[in-house]
């Protein structure tokens, strides 16, 4: 138990360079290689969380090992309620990634490899607690994304993965900018938990320009994550990026490539800059609005049912957004509303992982009938239901949990945002509510157009969806049922450290020190 | 005995559930297709819910009360808990569902037989029965809201239950998106109740509004949030132009949910947070509903599909309970619920069973294109569908208000109600109006709707003969529902036909406001016990007009329907088209909104990002080629190479002074000699 965090970051690596003398003829060797790889460390992530303790609000399982002592610089690992079910989300989806991958025909030895490669990339993100590290582990994720987009993509694939490269690493420049002015003015130090003890303190009146160093290094950071979230207006290269890659790789970048933005905001915005919170709070609402409102709309007026569900994300996440901003009501000048701070932050935490579920079972479905169609034109389908009454029925789950659904789990974590955001933002949580009615739109529309009305012709000899997907796409429908009828067991991980970061947030957040 | 309320509303909550699942998985390939199964366990709700009726009934005790709730969610300070509340409303309404579903399973045997999903649909059936239990269990905010979307669910899977047909379709997407509607406001109004109180149990909410924790307008605000949800789910003004569409669905779907039960969760909903209604909240509340049950029911006069004169009415008497929650009188409109639930059923069922033969002596004649629910190709259809018509005669007269019915003694209570509201509240005589105007178009499309298709002569005559009584599951319901449309079931154990007293008002007592400023419940009874009177003779009056008008018309034809439809034309027009709603929510909603999305999309993908993001593609790509024509022309060409060049120019001129001969260099050293020597001399 001891280097468990480790085993699940380098696993995957010692996966890839397995492959790595597997011969390329042997292509089912190497995917059930990166199939036991994977499942291993889902294994693995399982028993992290029946080892966790959850009534524990800091950070457990710490590693810590000298790596450029001139630096300071550490390998330091540790893992809380924030990051533990999205360590078991990443264990699951790219394990169900390789069977989502399975008819992949191009340079299979390849692809594997760079997905195993993304895998610990994705897991050293999360787990890291040294900021050095973690920025390692950022742009680890960054180069395997690219080849995967760019090689296994669509037609446009080349246009995608330079647009995500760039986009991202525009964002990652900034991010650098940012630790490096935390690294300076903090005591020359890159430790996460070092710095959320001193970086408040250490930060507050130093003037840049004339500007609050934290409110600048605050917005450095945010767009950094704020592309991954992706946060209106850097949110562009999300439906291409969608578009153009294989299913896997949409499925993986719905559901935890994004995750990272809102994850990097809490764990690195709100621990190391609590008092940004304050100063950022109401954009962060505002811009939660946008996406909801922007990602909504944008989603009605699509087409192709993949972008569709690349624009759902953009509404999705911007949920998220709203119930982060709710951290503020915990403060004094609100009254110390902790329950609306809980219902805001575990809303948008809990969030993060539904949409990681559900975006994830969207991108899969939108593959199988890619798959059998060759095309994702809505309006090129029709009356599919009484062709596929299955792979319909399972649809119809997905998409009702995408529109919100009580009984299905994104119902419950969005409702936490916005009653949490609503005692401080009223207007806004009002406003964004009207997401209520574009989600359905978006989603009952498309629906009837692609599985209502008599059956195309076309598609009169199209194939049911197989065991294989099935495979993929039931463990997922099965944890959106179970958490929307039953969320306790997740909220009991995530409560404990929810409530040390609104602490930590109350705490600092004084005007004063900015 | 104490404890068998929570048990068996338990067992009434997850037996159709268990249906649903069962059907689901393996419906297709049990014997009948399953439908036993949910014959059974809903029968088996049934059976419970009569058990605890009848519990009820020898407790005698009006207030009942018994809830139990869990915590559901939990992170600290911020917890959901979730629970059931049983009362005397909660009893009577659990029976009505049971009885209306088991009705509607039964009936539902012969009317889908052979349908494609036909197991498809009993899982939906158990679904939904499931749902609306729920939003009758309820005893906080928090699980109504969620039943309250699942029985939209439900709604949206059984309208567009032959989903070939895009109307169906069509349908099926309007009702739940015109219910999200409502339900935006539904959502704000418990968000707005929550942050007052801090919690979603409605008994924690009564106590919270009479302790002034949210008081004034935010309480108007809220309450009127919360009765936007009812708008949406009963269909009213102006969110009523999804029950008509919903008739895509199987009839007996529109006689269980879009009639009795389901569309009758808002009134059930705004009979349940009466008491924080504030007194502008009630006012909103009785204006929409008042306005409604006139405005539909001058749509209803003029429909010819059978059908939709049934769905406009429902509407309107949807619009009835809403303006006796909206006068005060909350427990008359639960009342009318109650004896609309059956009677409304039960026109349905009749409705169903003249379709069902409709379309079978069409299909005889192997006509596909007459509409088997137009009532202009029906008519003298009463002695072919003697139980049919006996048993909808007795529903049109109960919904028509005649004394010996049932609806007579509830749609008195309510007219009383708003009569007295409107005795206290001068400014307000448009209620009562609205409510006696209704009553009077009520019994007349009703019986034109009677007179149409069972009376007089054959409009086509060549299929009358093949029209049959339908088989025993259809006319089982017919005569049991129609039974139930007398007065006597609602007042026993008294028989005074021209009172409501009896069990019902014995039980379900009103209970006061808890808002300062309304009236208690005990001055609403005696106002309304006041009006009784009066309301009662201007209700049989108008009825008997609505009904006389309508003989004379359809039957004596002594006034001319087509003479009066030319006179009165655009009259006509706007009633027929139902006032052109649809065609302008279409025009000024749904299409600018369309439109407003796809300018965005625009916007974002060929705009935003097309010009602006990929802008600094272009502008690094310029730049990269400028710093690239710098660096290669200037810095790389005429500098680097420039000195390499001039490096070269001077290599190549002063190689040759290296000549090898020593003379020469003798020479160069005694010139630089002598040039050092000059130099240092200055």
């Amino acid at each position: 138990m001891e280097h468990i965090l480790s085993l699940l970051i380098w696993l995957p690596v010692m996966g890839m360079v397995a492959i790595a003398f597997i011969p390329r003829e042997k292509e089912d060797l190497i995917r059930t290689s990166a199939a036991v790889t994977t499942g291993t460390q889902f294994l693995v992530t399982l028993l992290l969380w029946s080892a966790f303790d959850s009534q524990d609000g800091s950070m457990q399982f710490k590693e810590w090992a000298e790596w450029i002592p001139s630096f300071n610089i550490a390998y330091h690992l540790g893992v809380d309620g924030l990051s533990l079910p999205m360590v078991i989300l990443t264990g699951m989806l790219f394990f169900i990634g390789v069977f989502v991958s399975w008819n992949i025909k191009k340079a299979v030895k390849g692809y594997f490899a760079l997905f195993l490669l993304l895998n610990t990339g994705v897991m050293g993100v999360f787990l890291s607690l040294d900021f050095f590290l973690f920025y390692i582990f950022w742009e680890v994720m960054l180069l395997p994304m690219y080849f995967l987009i760019g090689m296994w993509g669509g037609p446009q694939r080349e246009y995608a993965a330079i647009k995500f490269f760039l986009y991202t690493l525009f964002g990652s420049v900034l991010m650098l900018v940012g630790i490096l002015g935390l690294y300076f003015y903090c005591g020359k130090t890159f430790d996460i938990l070092e710095l959320t003890r001193v970086a408040p303190e250490a930060l507050g009146g130093i003037l840049w320009w004339g500007m609050s160093a934290i409110k600048v290094i605050w917005v450095l950071l945010f767009i950094g994550f704020a592309i991954k979230v992706p946060v209106f207006p850097f949110h562009t290269w999300l439906p291409l990026a969608h578009v153009e890659a294989p299913t896997a790789i949409s499925v993986l970048l719905a559901g935890i490539l994004l995750k990272l933005g809102v994850y990097g905001i809490i764990r690195v915005n709100y621990g190391l800059m609590p008092d940004g919170v304050y100063w950022f709070s109401t954009a962060l609402a505002l811009l939660g609005l946008i996406n909801v409102v922007w990602g909504g709309l944008c989603a009605l007026a699509q087409k192709d049912l993949k972008k569709l569900v690349a624009y759902s994300s953009v509404n999705h996440m911007g949920y998220s957004l709203i119930g982060m901003a709710a951290v503020v009501a915990a403060g004094e000048a609100h009254g110390l509303n902790m329950k609306a701070a809980q219902a805001g932050l575990g809303g948008a935490v809990f969030q993060m992982f539904n949409h990681g579920t559900i975006s994830a079972m969207l991108f899969i479905l939108v593959g199988v009938i890619y798959e059998r169609a060759h095309h994702r034109e809505i309006e090129g389908f029709g009356g599919l239901a009484t062709q596929m009454p299955i792979y319909t029925g399972i649809t119809a789950v997905a998409f009702f949990a995408g529109l919100g659904l009580p009984g299905l789990s994104g119902f419950i974590s969005e409702a936490m945002c916005f009653i949490g955001a609503f005692p401080v933002y009223k207007g806004i949580v009002i406003a964004s509510t009207i997401g209520i009615l574009l989600n359905a739109a978006y989603f009952l529309w498309a629906f009837q157009r692609i599985f209502f009305g008599e059956l195309n012709e076309k598609y009169s000899d199209l194939p049911e969806i197989n065991r294989m997907e099935l495979f993929t796409v039931v463990p997922l429908l099965i944890i959106t049922l179970f958490l929307g009828i039953y969320p306790a067991p997740y909220l009991d991980i995530i409560s404990s450290t929810m409530d040390s970061i609104i602490n930590h947030v109350v705490s600092f957040a004084t005007f004063a020190s900015m | 005995m104490e404890n068998i309320f929570i048990k068996y509303s338990l067992l009434i909550l997850f037996l159709p559930l268990a249906a649903f699942v069962i059907q689901i998985f393996f419906g297709k390939r049990l014997p009948r297709q399953g439908d036993w199964v949910s014959i059974g366990a809903i029968s088996t709700t049934l059976v419970l819910a009569i058990t605890m009726f009848v519990a009820m009934i020898m407790k005698d005790d009006p207030d009942f009360y018994q809830e139990a709730s869990f915590t559901w969610l939990d992170m600290g300070d911020f917890e959901i808990r979730l629970g059931f509340l049983v009362d005397n409303i909660t009893v009577i309404m659990l029976l009505v569902v049971a009885l209306i579903s088991t009705c509607t399973h039964v009936f539902s045997t012969q009317y889908l037989k052979g349908d494609i999903r036909y197991s498809r649909y009993f899982a939906y059936l158990g679904l939904f029965t499931f749902s609306m239990n729920g939003i009758v269990l309820a005893n906080n905010l928090m699980s109504m809201y969620m039943f309250w979307e699942l029985v939209g669910v439900s709604s949206y899977l059984l309208i567009g239950h032959w989903f070939e047909k895009d109307s169906a379709a069509n349908a099926s997407k309007k009702a739940f998106l015109t219910n999200r509607v409502g339900d935006i406001g539904f959502f704000i109004g418990i968000m707005l109740i929550y942050n007052a109180i801090g919690s979603f149990a409605f008994s924690d909410i009564f106590d919270g509004v009479s302790s002034g924790l949210i008081a004034g307008s935010t309480l108007t605000l809220a309450g009127i949030g919360l009765f936007m949800g009812a708008m949406g789910k009963s269909s009213q003004f102006p969110l009523h132009i999804w029950l008509p569409d919903a008739m895509e669905g199987p009839t007996p779907v529109s006689a269980l949910m879009h009639a009795a039960t389901m569309v009758a969760a808002g009134v059930y909903l705004s009979v349940r947070i009466f008491p924080i209604l504030t007194p502008d909240a009630l006012l909103v509340v009785a204006y929409v509903g008042g306005f409604t049950a006139l405005f539909a029911a001058s749509i209803a006069i003029t429909q010819t599909d059978i059908k939709k004169v049934l769905a406009y009415s429902t509407v309107s008497q949807l619009g009835y309970m809403i303006l006796a929650v909206g006068t005060g009188v909350y427990t008359a409109a639960f009342f009318h619920l109650l004896t609309h639930a059956m009677f409304k059923a039960n026109l349905f069922y009749g409705s169903g069973s003249v379709i069902h033969s409709m379309h079978h002596a069409l299909h005889e004649k192997h006509d596909h294109e007459t509409d088997p629910q137009d009532m202009h190709n029906m008519g003298g259809f009463k002695d072919r569908m003697p139980i049919t018509y006996w048993s909808m005669l007795f529903s049109t007269l109960a919904i028509a208000g005649v004394p010996l019915f049932s609806g007579f003694l509830s749609k008195d209570a309510i007219l009383a109600g708003t009569l007295s509201f409107a005795q206290h509240h001068p400014a307000h005589f448009l209620l009562p109006v609205f409510g006696f105007a209704a009553a009077a178009m009520t019994a007349f499309y009703m019986f034109r709707m009677m007179f149409l298709t069972f009376h007089g002569k054959p409009k086509m005559p060549d299929i009358i003969d093949d029209i049959h009584e339908s088989p025993k599951e259809m006319t089982g319901p017919l005569i049991l529902l129609g039974t139930l449309s007398l007065f006597i079931w609602y007042t026993l154990p008294y028989f005074n036909p021209m009172s409501t007293h009896g069990w019902f008002t014995d039980l379900v007592v009103p209970s006061d406001s808890v808002v300062p400023g309304n009236p208690s419940a005990q001055q609403i009874e005696e106002g309304a016990h006041h009006a009784h009177h009066l309301a009662m003779y201007i209700s049989i009056a108008v009825a008997v007009l609505g009904i006389f008008l309508s003989w004379f018309t359809y039957i004596k034809k002594g006034l001319s329907a087509q003479a009066w439809t030319d006179r009165f034309g655009f009259l006509y027009d706007w009633s027929f088209n139902k006032y052109y709603f649809d065609e302008n929510y279409d025009k000024y909603i749904y299409q600018p909104s369309f439109r407003l999305a796809e300018r965005v999309a625009w916007i974002d993908w060929e705009l935003y990002d097309r010009y602006f993001i990929n802008g600094f593609g272009r502008l690094t790509n310029w730049a990269s080629k400028v710093t690239g024509k710098f660096d290669f022309d200037v810095i790389d060409q005429f500098i680097v190479d420039g000195t390499g060049r001039m490096a070269a120019l001077f290599g190549r001129k002063l190689k040759t002074i290296q000549t090898g001969k020593l003379q020469n260099y003798v020479l160069y050293v005694t010139a630089g000699i002598i040039i050092l020597m000059v130099i240092q001399s200055f």
